[in-house]
């Protein structure tokens, strides 16, 4: 069973490179550009990972977190926010959010897909 | 997806969306619109520009977005005034940030000394607003990555180090909420050696109490690994602050606890509280959704189509002429059909051409750049205003464009507007005004650079004209004349030539450049008030409406839009003047006409009677009437360059291919009309003709 991830980024870059990475792994990737349009695609999706960018326009990742940690579906999905930003801080702020993990960018594909499998528990 | 290259393709198509958003935002702030959207905006694109630099390690880029960035962070978080000084090194900050995208996108080294100073700048502002710089290399290493994966390979026979520790894993409230599960963590862990597991009950509540997403179950592991303290901390970052945790070496391989019960190391996903996802088979369609609803495809491929529609519309015409020409014509279906035929041939057009169009944004932002540089480089002070960004008009246009506007704008800010002192003295605000603007007429595009400066020197234009040949000396001329003496071949205003405008290129070359593109330029100026030029494009370049007209028996299409009264004079509107002018009189006013068989040196092959004038506008706002012998139809014509296929001829813009298979050539009016232009025929020996050429059967 393919583990499905949903990036939120709004990089058409960063999106790129995260299907790219995701599916050369054998994951399914479906993207999103906003958290609006994120937390869209989370409802149609039902997505096994969620990695979401934090500055985004409409809603951020924060918001993204909050808004998926406080529905009714799928809320204790794990979510890996995708940051550029490495200060202690930071990471504290994205786990009181709500966030399972977090990845620096910019992120080394092996490195990605490693806590990727190890978080939503998909073995090679 | 795409390969890694096909990636950064994206990346630099993306970087240019976000450059225009990052000049667009500042331009906003710059214009007093300093609410946090406008600059989270503007936070945003630098912060995107930086993360995708990241991923393709452009150092360069990486380093300058992030001081760029913090900047911005600090104008966003209220520790920066956002004030004018600020705004400007904003706006350079932006300027190099797009050089250096440029010469990562050609993998060119950046030019370090402006690297360098702009990367001071920004760090001097950071520097009076005491805030301190983060540095990006520390932020950029990969080693920030939490964790180290090379450990989580199965340790080998190469390592025969092993160590025991013992592990005390007790989940803490908050571990389910945040999306963990602890069988994963335990499985990781599993990774790096063998594993004996004691599971601790006693936190378990009785039923009454007992909370599905409170953790009340607690682990003691035992692990025999190769791998180090610090990676075994590493599996447990993540969930730092939501359990207790303590690892502990393990003295001496001794005393091996009784196990409750034994993890595998393949741990299933029991434990997770989620349902087990459904494995849908991609949508491909809500993919599609997800990214912005719009295709990038390739400029030649749409050439391609626009060609083959352009060829389907002389075909068009051409069936249209071959049914018109048989007994066919009789049959009120086909005529319909015929009918049906062109009006969609002319939609299939319309639709290609709207996939060219382009708004001018892009190029009316790089413009502002010119602006900025300009004033910098004289001193001047200068507000850019532009109006009608969202004018559509083809791309091909939009790209020739740049240079000449480039030239008109750094002329208007060079030669147009006064110094500060100057425009104060004349009682002006210090800062002067550069306008431009861009909209739709009437099927062609308007567009005009106007200033508020001294406007038009023109005493000093006829002196110059005078003393270079370009006129002769007594030569009197009205205003407008005088003004489009700047448009003259080797005119250039040697008086005011500057290392800014003046470098070696006249108006004449811009005024080549848009007549190439089948446009008109012109220029109006009042004393005291400013200067405007005024650029008048097609929409379009492939396809034109014309009048098919002959004379001296042959075919010939001249532009529609030029053409703006069609008459045929009584005999005693006509006047003689001197040996060879006769002018019109129209409506009480006398405008010259041209013989446009001399003009192009046809000779007469018959002598058609009265001949019917084609009044047309002339560069300088003057009217001048054009003299014909017949007017036949008016249709649209694909438009197929003379210069490619044969060489450039003057008073001929280009050439096409009408319904019957006969080449015509396309008149350019304004080199016609040129004011006191001798007969092209003198020069142009080489004139082309067309009798009994024929493009197909």
């Amino acid at each position: 069973m393919s583990i499905k991830v949903l990036a939120i980024d709004d990089s058409r870059t960063i999106r790129g490179l995260m299907k790219k990475v995701m599916e050369d792994a054998g994951f399914i990737c479906a993207c999103a550009v906003d958290g609006e349009d994120g937390m869209a695609r989370f409802a149609e999706e039902a997505p096994d990972v969620v990695i979401t960018d934090i500055n985004m326009p409409k809603l951020d990742g924060y918001g993204v977190i909050r808004s998926i940690r406080g529905g009714t579906v799928n809320r204790t999905v794990p979510i890996l926010v995708l940051t550029t930003e490495s200060a202690d801080h930071l990471k504290a702020r994205a786990r009181d959010a709500g966030a399972t993990g977090w990845i620096v960018k910019p992120f080394e594909d092996e490195v990605i897909v490693s806590i990727v499998r190890r978080i939503t528990g998909a073995r090679v | 997806m795409g390969s890694l290259n096909t990636i950064r393709d994206t990346f630099f198509e993306e970087c240019e969306d976000l450059l225009a958003a990052l000049s667009e935002g500042l331009a906003a702030m710059l214009g007093g619109m300093l609410e946090s959207e406008t600059v989270n905006a503007v936070f945003r694109a630098v912060h995107s520009i930086k993360g995708g630099a990241g991923a393709f390690a452009l150092a360069d880029l990486v380093t300058f977005a992030h001081r760029f960035e913090t900047v911005l962070d600090a104008v966003r978080g209220g520790r920066l005034d956002a004030d004018a000084d600020l705004l400007h090194i904003l706006q350079r900050s932006a300027d190099h940030l797009t050089d250096l995208v440029e010469a990562a996108r050609n993998s060119e080294p950046a030019d370090p000394d402006a690297s360098a100073r702009f990367l001071a700048n920004l760090e001097a502002c950071l520097a009076d607003g005491g805030i301190a710089d983060t540095a990006p290399d520390q932020e950029f290493s990969f080693a920030a990555v939490t964790l180290d994966f090379a450990l989580l390979e199965p340790a080998d026979s190469d390592h025969p180090t092993q160590h025991q520790f013992d592990i005390r894993f007790a989940p803490r409230a908050g571990l389910f909420a945040n999306g963990h599960d602890p069988a994963l963590l335990i499985a990781t862990l599993a990774e790096f050696g063998s594993l004996q597991t004691t599971l601790d009950l006693s936190r378990l509540p009785d039923w009454g109490t007992f909370d599905l997403e409170t953790p009340f179950l607690d682990w003691n592991i035992r692990l025999t690994t190769s791998a180090s303290e610090t990676s075994l901390h590493e599996v447990f970052d993540f969930v730092d602050g939501l359990c207790e945790l303590e690892i502990r070496p393990v003295p001496e391989p001794v005393l091996e606890p009784q196990p409750d019960f034994e993890l595998e190391t393949n741990v299933p996903a029991s434990l997770k509280s989620q349902a087990a996802p459904k494995a849908d088979p991609l949508d491909p369609a809500a993919d599609a959704r997800a990214a912005n609803p719009t295709l990038r495809v390739a400029l030649e491929r749409v050439d391609r189509l626009i060609n083959a529609v352009g060829e389907l519309i002389i075909n068009q015409a051409m069936v249209a002429q071959r049914i018109q020409d048989t007994a066919l014509a009789a049959d009120a279906d086909i005529l319909a059909h015929v009918d049906d035929y062109r009006l969609l041939a002319r939609d299939l057009q319309e639709a290609v051409m709207a996939i060219r169009a382009q708004p001018v944004k892009p190029l009316f932002q790089r413009m502002s750049r010119i602006v900025r540089e300009a004033a910098d480089a004289t001193g001047k002070q200068v507000q850019f205003v532009t109006v009608g960004e969202a004018t559509e008009v083809d791309k091909t246009l939009i790209e020739r464009l740049a240079d000449p506007l480039t030239h008109m704008i750094r002329n208007s800010v060079d030669h147009g507007l006064e110094t500060p002192e100057v425009r104060l003295a004349a009682g002006k605000e210090a800062c002067g005004t550069v306008r431009l603007s861009a909209a739709h007429r009437s099927g062609s595009v308007i567009l005009s650079i106007r200033d508020d400066g001294a406007g038009l020197n023109r005493p000093r234009i006829l002196e110059t004209a005078r003393r270079k040949g370009l006129i002769a000396a007594d030569l009197d001329l009205a205003d407008a004349e005088i003004d489009a003496l700047l448009f003259l071949p080797g005119f250039s205003t040697a008086a005011s030539v500057s290392n800014l405008s003046g470098r070696g290129v006249g108006l004449d070359v811009v005024r080549n450049a848009v007549t190439s593109l089948g446009g008109r330029v012109s220029i109006t100026s009042i004393p005291g008030k400013g200067t405007e030029f005024t650029l008048t494009l097609p929409l379009t370049l492939a396809v034109m409406d014309g009048m098919v007209i002959s004379v001296a028996g042959q075919t010939l299409v001249i532009p529609t839009i030029s053409v703006l009264e069609t008459i045929r004079p009584a005999p005693s509107d006509l006047h003689r003047v001197g040996t060879d002018e006769v002018l019109l009189r129209i409506r009480g006013q006398f405008i010259p006409t041209i013989d446009v068989a001399r003009c192009l040196g046809f000779t007469a092959t018959e002598d058609s009677g009265q001949p019917l004038l084609l009044i047309v506008e002339t560069e300088n706002q003057t009217q001048c009437a054009l003299m014909v012998n017949a007017v036949h139809d008016q249709r649209q014509v694909v438009i197929k360059g003379l210069e490619t296929n044969y060489g450039a001829v003057n008073g001929v813009s280009a050439a096409t291919v009408l319904g019957d298979g006969r080449i015509a050539l396309i008149l350019d009016p304004d080199a016609i009309a040129a004011p006191r232009a001798a007969p092209f025929a003198v020069n142009a020996p080489h004139f082309p003709k067309f009798e009994g050429a024929s493009h197909a059967g």
